[in-house]
């Protein structure tokens, strides 16, 4: 970490967004994690990524649960509402803001132990719900703020830095995700922000509960040799699937849309993903085949990256809900009391 | 790109942009730092040794330094008016509260050379000259026409710029070790002072002859028209002091302004200050041109002299021609009338500062030395020895007229020519600066520099008050820092010279660097040739002039690139990296002066 404030001087051509920000304006408060973390890596692609979305700060509530991962939302955007929940309770709290302001976008940040020890019913739930948000689980294999002992997501035969070797076998959260109904599964890698800023602004356009596992390697504790979380693990043994090129407002009428290595993925706003695919085997659209295709990958000890399942026609809980279209604090008394009459006729449609 | 070669001296060098500007190479950063930690005598020795004059200088420097400064740079686009630090003014502050430095200066040894050397001329080059070969045992001789050394800076720098003490104590330096001053001995013959039996002369005569203007009414008016520098020396030894109610002065460089400013001091109550060119394209510095206009001196410019009016023998105006500037596909300028009716200013006497030239007429033409055709010696421009081998230039006599610092910084060089010259050693190659690199890193995150970026604006040197100034030509007009505004501008030195030092080997490509840096100086990208990488950088670096700092590839076959342009030494980057790939280094160069390879030659000091 680090003593003095970064100073407040920035590049003379530091660009403005369409809202009027600069990327610097999307900053928090310095970090307190120790040097090299991949979480501070993860904070600065979501900065960038709200930045170049033009999204304006006070309309993003970020929260998180307890842990490294679940410090880093004092880290950026510092104009932000925030909440600090109880360990592993984040998606919960999360819905609950959600239903009560639908209008604003919701940052879930949290870790391998929030999410996948102590918090792992609620990230079940979560998914399954379908809860509009975006879900950045930033996973590095251990507890580091307790030392580094192994996570619920290490793999099964990797070893700590003092060569203990872990015997059971790891949460795929990525894999969980796609069971209990995520219906926008991807995985990142810190080290790779030419991937991650465009994953984390197609979540950001999916409507739904929208889920990435980013792998985020533990400096301190779990970046050695043995490790399966370690930065040249995780760089020998990326397999990406695809690469998201660009996002378009629309959909393009090109006569040469064919081109078979590039896949287009509407979402619910009109906005098209343009996915160009590496491995032609994998089809994002289809769950079934997304699941078999990390199964068949992870059992060869690869590391699958990209996106690998986005349903372009999700739904999510308010829908689910037939919920009001407005926030409830937009709501006025004649809305929430509408009277007499109104009770009487609900009433009578009940019986 | 290939990998940055960093132990080549001149990449680091060039990073350190103010003592890259600066023709003596002071180390400006080491004496900010040590202005800022109070150690003022420290940071004057520091000077001294570069640049000789550090209290005249830190007075009339045309610190060149000072529009390098990459504090002017990371400003724009961050405070309102972008600003470099006050580095000359800062100098002055060392000169100012460094108490007695006497007993750390060299004396002369004990062992002498026996070897005698001439200098003619007692200005700054020659001065720098003497003191270099002076401490090597050498006898060396200055001879001067007049009573008293400092040539230039005695006689035609203004007094309310440059007090008399500053000369008098920092000449008194010199001379002190033991050089012979010949005052009020000019030199009338080169061919006699060879007689003398001097191992070498040093020439250090500057460029003493202000240029005329010849034009109608000249010769009519003469009484009433001086040449600028000339008037400026007859004002310093008090041979002038008065002048007429109306005044104006011809030019448009320091000498035109140090005139004007005089001028007003003398009783001129309407002075002017009036100029061919356009304003903005004037030779004198920003900030002469800002006092003079501070004094209440208007500048018109785009006026050709066309003739002095005269009436029965005395002056009464001068008429101009109006002109504008028209540039060419080549951007060069041409002065062109506007047509409009010329233009009349009454006056009662005319200063004219249009130039200075080189003049030689002590030198026999048949003594074999020889002249160019626009009458400066022909020198070699890196040993400054002439075409008779024990004969050596320096100053404005050698190349032209230019500035003290500059002076200064020839000075050392030819010392070194002579001090090798007398040995019987080659002059050539020239001897390599000293360079240093050590490491600032005292704990995770401790530095031994203040790494904490000052936001603070520039500081106003305060003045004396304009009544007070303008009644007295010898006030001085300048009252230079208070210790705790001294310390406010110290600190807004970026340290430059701590250099970011980055090793292939130990970096893990975790982008920390990259998301701290709050310039965006820092990218990891696939490498390319320079004009491609640099459309690639995580900011746009379009700053020609600064390098890009690129490593060897990385494990991911990408390079590390690091635009130097904007970079604010912060030392984020070195904070937040896990492995220490990036370490703040403070990288000192001290110029070779004559004899260095020999025993200490240079004032004790410890490091800042």
């Amino acid at each position: 970490m680090t003593y003095i404030a970064k100073p407040k001087l920035h590049h003379p051509t530091l660009p403005r967004n369409q809202v009027g920000f600069t990327r610097r304006d999307y900053e928090g408060r310095i970090s307190t994690l120790c040097a090299g973390c991949g979480h501070d890596s993860i904070s600065a692609a979501i900065i960038q990524a709200c930045w170049e979305m033009d999204i304006e700060p006070h309309r993003v509530a970020k929260l998180s649960g307890i842990g490294c991962s679940s410090k880093t939302p004092d880290y950026f955007l510092g104009n932000s509402h925030g909440f600090n929940t109880v360990h592993g309770r984040m998606p919960s709290v999360l819905t609950g803001a959600n239903l009560a302001n639908r209008d604003l976008l919701y940052l879930g940040v949290s870790g391998d132990g929030d999410s996948a020890s102590i918090g792992l019913g609620q990230f079940a739930h979560g998914m399954r719900r379908g809860v509009n948000m975006v879900y950045v689980l930033e996973n590095n294999g251990v507890y580091g703020l307790t030392k580094g002992q192994f996570s619920a997501t290490a793999d099964e035969g990797s070893r700590s830095k003092r060569g203990v070797v872990n015997m059971d076998a790891p949460i795929d959260t990525v894999s969980l995700a796609l069971i209990m109904g995520a219906t926008f599964v991807a995985r990142g890698f810190s080290g790779d922000k030419g991937q991650l800023v465009p994953l984390i602004k197609a979540a950001i356009n999916h409507r739904g509960a929208a889920f990435i596992d980013v792998i985020s390697p533990c400096v301190a504790f779990n970046n050695h040799a043995g490790s399966t979380k370690s930065y040249d693990y995780v760089r020998e043994h990326n397999d990406a699937v695809n690469r998201i090129d660009f996002i378009a407002l629309r959909p393009e009428v090109t006569a040469d849309t064919g081109v078979a290595e590039v896949v287009e993925i509407e979402q619910h706003d009109g906005t098209v993903l343009h996915l160009r695919r590496i491995d032609p085997d994998h089809d994002p659209t289809d769950k079934i085949a997304a699941m078999n295709y990390v199964q068949r990958h992870q059992a060869k000890g690869e590391i699958v990256t990209g996106l690998l399942y986005a349903d372009p026609h999700a739904r999510d809980l308010h829908e689910h809900l037939s919920t009001v279209q407005r926030p409830l604090n937009q709501l006025g008394e004649s809305e929430l009391c509408p009277g007499a009459a109104a009770l009487a006729r609900f009433n009578a449609s009940l019986r | 790109m290939q990998p940055t070669d960093i132990r080549s001296p001149d990449y680091f060098h060039k990073v350190v942009d103010c003592q890259w500007a600066c023709p003596a190479h002071t180390p400006v950063p080491e004496y900010i730092r040590l202005i800022a930690a109070g150690r003022y005598a420290d940071a004057y020795l520091v000077n001294w040794q570069s640049n000789v004059f550090p209290g005249v200088l830190g007075r009339t420097c045309d610190r060149p330094c000072e529009p390098a400064c990459r504090r002017g740079r990371v400003e724009e686009k961050n405070a309102e008016k972008p600003e470099p630090v006050a580095i000359c003014r800062l100098k002055r502050v060392a000169a100012d509260y460094k108490g007695e430095i006497t007993p750390r200066l060299p004396r002369p040894p004990a062992t002498r050379t026996g070897k005698k050397v001439a200098c003619v001329g007692a200005g700054p080059s020659s001065l720098t000259v003497a003191r270099d070969l002076a401490v090597l045992g050498h006898d060396v001789v200055v001879f001067d026409g007049d009573p008293k050394a400092g040539g230039f800076m005695r006689t035609q720098v203004p007094r309310f710029r440059l007090p008399e003490e500053v000369i008098d104590e920092e000449v008194g330096y010199i001379l002190d070790i033991g050089v012979t001053f010949r005052g009020g001995q000019r030199i009338d013959s080169l061919k006699s002072l060879l007689a003398e039996e001097f191992d070498a002369v040093f020439v250090g005569t500057g460029a003493p002859r202000g240029r005329d203007l010849d034009i109608p009414g000249r010769s009519e008016s003469a009484s009433h028209i001086h040449i600028g520098i000339d008037w400026l020396s007859s004002v310093s030894f008090g041979h002038v002091t008065k002048v007429g109610r109306r005044v104006i002065v011809l030019g448009g460089g320091n000498t035109a302004m140090d005139c004007c400013r005089s001028a007003k001091r003398l009783g001129g109550e309407d002075v002017k200050v009036i100029v061919r060119s356009g304003f903005d394209e004037m030779k004198a510095s920003p900030w002469e041109k800002e006092d003079a206009q501070h004094e209440g001196i208007p500048i018109l410019n785009f006026l050709v002299p066309r003739r002095f009016e005269h009436e029965n023998g005395r002056l009464v105006g001068m008429t101009f021609e109006k002109v504008h500037a028209v540039y060419d596909d080549q951007k060069r300028r041409t002065l062109v009338p506007t047509g409009e009716p010329d233009a009349f200013f009454e006056c009662d006497e005319v200063l004219v500062a249009v130039g200075q030239e080189n003049s030689f007429p002590w030198i026999e033409r048949d003594v074999g030395l020889k002249f160019d055709r626009w009458g400066l010696p022909v020198l070699d421009p890196k040993t400054h020895q002439s075409s008779i081998p024990n004969i050596f230039f320096g100053g404005d006599a050698a190349f032209g007229p230019k500035n003290i610092i500059t002076a200064v910084a020839h000075g050392h060089e030819a010392a070194i020519s002579i001090d090798r010259f007398c040995r019987g050693e080659a002059l050539t190659p020239r001897p390599a600066p000293h360079t240093r690199l050590t490491s600032q890193k005292m704990g995770i995150h401790e530095w031994s520099y203040d790494n904490d970026v000052s936001g603070e604006n520039r500081n106003a040197v305060p003045w004396a008050a304009a009544e007070k100034a303008l009644r007295s030509i010898k006030v001085e007009v300048e009252l230079g820092f208070d210790p705790a505004t001294a310390f406010k501008e110290a600190q807004r030195c970026l340290n430059c010279d701590v250099q970011t030092v980055f090793a292939r080997d130990l970096c893990i490509e975790c982008d920390a660097c990259v998301d701290i840096c709050p310039m965006d100086c820092i990218t990891f990208t696939g490498n390319g040739n320079e004009a491609d990488l640099r459309t690639r950088l995580k900011a746009p670096a379009d700053n020609f002039t600064q390098d890009l700092y690129v490593s060897p590839a990385l494990k991911t076959e990408r390079v590390m690139v690091k635009d130097e342009d904007v970079c604010l030494h912060c030392g984020l980057c070195a904070e937040r990296c896990p492995t220490g790939a990036w370490d703040m280094q403070k990288f000192l160069l001290e110029m070779t002066h004559a004899g260095a390879e020999r025993p200490a030659t240079s004032p004790e000091r410890s490091a800042a």
